[in-house]
């Protein structure tokens, strides 16, 4: 059923998810994305440089945050604009004994910002947070609605 | 080290071609949890009118941090990279990016702000296809820690 910017009101949640994050989730995602910095997979590296340990990748959280968003509106393309703030890092405990216990759990709730008939968009704003902090702030998907 | 606060202004040309990778899309979508049909398979990608998979929306950032490695790579801009914050992210996309794209990326340094020992750098990445489209704009700013910082 498609979505029509008449459906919409400004404060409507569209989304929710639960993101639980691992080592090897950073790892994957550093090979993804060629962003190798060691603060994303070597603990000692990390704690050497001031971090209270290995942190997720910003763009990670950035990235997988939006799914919230492209779920609901059932096509990843009507994302048309997408920003963010970081302001907190996710910090990723090493749970690799562990098989399915997550390192971090990353909570995202979705809902309507504002809604622009002219430009046929509608601003869905982001709440991701970790440990109860938020993590990015001013998270903004500009989605296309047809 | 000091960050060169001359590089406002600056532009680096076009880096090498990036050819956007089925294989690719697929790897990046997996790593951040996508799991929307057309980016993995092409016939859910061609039913929402695409000629090939279609890349999650944050997929540019690949292609934008290779045209960012000439700025942080230029030893006259004076980056500690081991010092760089990434401060905030924006994607705006012209038209979606898809498998067998050819892009590349222009990049522009548009503020640099000095901040305690430190200074933020905001940069804009204009990438287009090889025959000139544009694709995506992506802007970034980076805080560099000064030594206190």
């Amino acid at each position: 059923m498609a979505i029509t910017l008449t459906d919409l009101e400004v404060g409507q949640e569209v989304g929710r998810s639960t993101i639980e994050v691992t080592r090897l989730d950073l790892v994957k995602y550093a090979g993804a994305s060629g962003d190798f910095n060691p603060i994303h997979w070597n603990e000692s590296f990390a704690r050497g440089v001031d971090l209270p340990g290995v942190i997720a990748h910003g763009m990670f959280t950035m990235g997988s945050a939006v799914q919230a968003v492209t779920d609901w509106i059932g096509d990843p393309t009507a994302v048309v604009d997408y920003q963010t703030r970081f302001t907190r890092p996710v910090v990723v405990e090493d749970t690799t004994a562990q098989p399915g216990v997550p390192g971090a759990t990353v909570e995202v709730t979705g809902v309507v910002g504002a809604i622009d008939t002219d430009n046929s968009t509608a601003r869905i704003d982001l709440t991701v947070s970790a440990g109860g902090q938020k993590v990015l702030v001013k998270a903004q998907a500009v989605v296309r609605i047809w | 080290m000091t960050i060169n606060p001359d590089l406002q202004g600056r532009s680096y040309p076009a880096t090498a071609v990036y050819t956007v990778g089925r294989e690719k899309i697929r790897e990046f979508a997996h790593a951040v949890k996508a799991t929307h049909p057309a980016h993995f398979d092409a016939e859910a990608a061609a039913a929402l009118g695409h000629r090939d998979v279609v890349a999650p929306p944050t997929f540019a950032i690949i292609v934008a941090q290779q045209a960012d490695a000439q700025l942080i790579n230029d030893p006259e801009a004076g980056i500690d990279f081991t010092r760089v914050v990434h401060a905030d992210q924006r994607f705006t996309h012209h038209r979606p990016i898809v498998a067998g794209d050819e892009l590349v990326a222009e990049l522009h340094v548009d503020q640099v702000r000095a901040m305690g020992g430190g200074a933020m750098i905001t940069t804009r990445a204009e990438i287009s296809t090889v025959e000139g489209e544009k694709t995506a704009t992506t802007t970034s700013s980076i805080l560099v820690r000064g030594e206190d910082q």
